[in-house]
């Protein structure tokens, strides 16, 4: 016997002056195998054709369908709707740029971080020789960085954060997560003393109070605390370094 | 008067190139301000520094648990009584006032990440009640008892400070039950020991330094806060009994009729009443 559940849905358009937030009521029986993106495009396609929600793979890859599922950041493509319970209330992650109902846009803020924290290659080469066979890399130091690259940057850690939420140029977890990633390729040239510059202030590594809701919503189990700590000490360290030595850095 | 605030603070004040920069909102076009580091390391050691501090000061108090003259004996361990055959209370103001500088150091850069504005109290609370999530509750938690301790703990220090001879299996119960102190210790014993125990807490998980896990972590956080709390409730049981069975005899001072064997050698000789030279060496707490 199927059993009902029912979702309430923060409701807002932000483009219609005359919208407010508001939680709207949507009632359908649960299904074995079911997962809340599928919950969702049911409603859209047989209760409510105008509600707002984003996904793109279906398979916890893309992160593009994060929101806040009672209270909390998950992919609705990874959440059964059968391990909910009968009541859910669905929001849209906070944080980010509102489009609509539970449409955000991480893009925008995440193209934003990326460049804020350069979070991309600084190889010794600006325009390396593509004839040339590739630097070898170390089984292990492969395996970290791709451990790291696994991040779909979904945007529920920041949505998770205490500290962003109260600090909108908090770098989040997912900055973390790029710079520990960079540090731990060889190939990338940068020092501590370049990262420190990057992530060295209190909207950076000294701003993270460890309450680590990142770490504990994290959909693909990120190591966030222990990135995060280890790039805090290495931060100090260059913090309690002479002058001198930074200025070599 | 201007001119002369002015001249008071700003006369001897650097006009640095950087000063001007960063007066031009440029500040983040510079090289990044070793100083953010610096502090963040500050506030957790002082956090540290406090939080063992609470731990072994409980301890110390909790002797009345086993009776009032090793509470005594611990007392005047830390005046120096048998070091010097002597009291000198102004040994205890010299360490209140050390943890009075680290508490100060402590407050001020704690308040840093407290919410600043209706808007950040309004999204942290929300953010905390709505995600149910342990350590971000634990958080708003470390924020309320701070809060409290900025009063709490500035008001018990100064008194230790300015009056550390009326410390004593007496002198602390009067003070307790007679002075009607009693809810002023049971508020600060709740905060301090909430406020230490997830401090601690969160410096091990912040450091990551400790071969433990966090569910351990946690585990031994809440089992030590119980411990210290069930400790600290029994001993202020202790001194309100005792301070309500002093309490027609207020402003008596404790002295020992005997002291254990292993103390004897240090402690000065026993006057003609047989007793210990209080009155000639206890100072303040005496008159």
């Amino acid at each position: 016997m199927s059993r009902p559940i029912t979702l309430q849905i923060l409701r807002y358009n932000p483009q219609n002056a005359a919208s407010r937030p508001r939680l709207q009521s949507y009632t359908l029986d649960k299904a074995d195998g079911m997962t809340l993106f599928i919950a969702l495009n049911e409603i859209r396609e047989h209760q409510d054709a105008t509600l707002q929600f984003d996904f793109v793979c279906r398979a916890g890859i893309c992160g593009s369908c994060a929101m806040m599922v009672n209270g909390r950041p998950r992919l609705a493509c990874r959440t059964l709707v059968n391990e909910l319970p009968d009541t859910v209330v669905l929001a849209p992650l906070p944080f980010f740029e509102l489009i609509g109902d539970l449409s955000v846009n991480t893009g925008k803020w995440m193209r934003g971080m990326s460049e804020r924290l350069q979070t991309w290659l600084h190889a010794r080469e600006e325009l390396p020789d593509l004839r040339r066979i590739e630097e070898k890399m170390e089984p292990e130091e492969a395996e970290a960085v791709y451990e790291m690259d696994r991040c779909i940057e979904c945007g529920c850690c920041v949505a998770a954060c205490g500290t962003a939420q109260m600090r909108q140029d908090f770098v989040g977890a997912v900055g973390f997560g790029k710079i520990a990633r960079f540090r731990l390729d060889p190939r990338d040239t940068r020092t501590d003393g370049d990262y420190y510059e990057l992530i060295g202030d209190d909207s950076g590594v000294f701003g993270c109070m460890s309450l680590l809701a990142c770490h504990d919503v994290c959909p693909k189990s990120l190591p966030l605390q222990t990135q995060i700590a280890f790039l805090r000490r290495k931060m100090v360290s260059q913090a309690l370094q002479p002058a001198v030595a930074q200025t070599a850095n | 008067m201007q001119h002369i605030m002015t001249a008071f603070f700003f006369c001897n004040a650097p006009m640095s190139e950087s000063l001007f920069v960063v007066q031009s909102g440029l500040a983040e076009a510079l090289r990044k301000s070793r100083l953010p580091g610096l502090l963040d390391v500050l506030q957790s050691v002082t956090g540290l520094v406090l939080a063992l501090f609470m731990w072994g000061h409980m301890m110390f108090v909790a002797s009345i648990l086993l009776g009032k003259t090793p509470m005594w004996t611990i007392t005047k361990l830390f005046e120096g009584y048998f070091f010097f055959g002597k009291s000198y209370p102004g040994l205890v103001s010299c360490v209140v006032a050390f943890i009075a500088l680290v508490f100060v150091a402590h407050a001020l850069l704690a308040v840093r990440k407290f919410p600043a504005s209706y808007r950040q109290f309004r999204a942290i609370r929300a953010h905390a009640k709505a995600m149910r999530h342990g350590d971000s509750t634990l958080w708003v938690w470390q924020v309320y008892t701070g809060f409290l301790l900025f009063f709490l703990a500035s008001a018990h220090l100064y008194q230790m400070l300015v009056w550390p001879q009326n410390i004593g299996p007496y002198a602390s119960s009067d003070r307790i039950w007679s002075d009607g102190l009693w809810p002023f210790y049971l508020t600060m014993l709740l905060a301090v020991e909430l406020h230490g125990g997830i401090g601690l807490y969160r410096l091990a998980v912040k450091w990551d330094l400790l071969p433990a896990s966090r569910a351990f972590l946690k585990r031994l956080k809440w089992g030590l806060t119980a411990f210290f709390l069930i400790l600290g409730l029994a001993t202020l049981g202790a001194y309100m009994k005792i301070g309500y069975e002093h309490r027609f005899q207020y402003g008596e001072r404790y002295t020992p009729e005997t002291l254990p064997g292993w103390l004897l050698p240090f402690a000065p000789a026993k006057d003609f009443s047989g007793l210990y030279p209080v009155e000639a060496t206890f100072g303040k707490e005496a008159s």
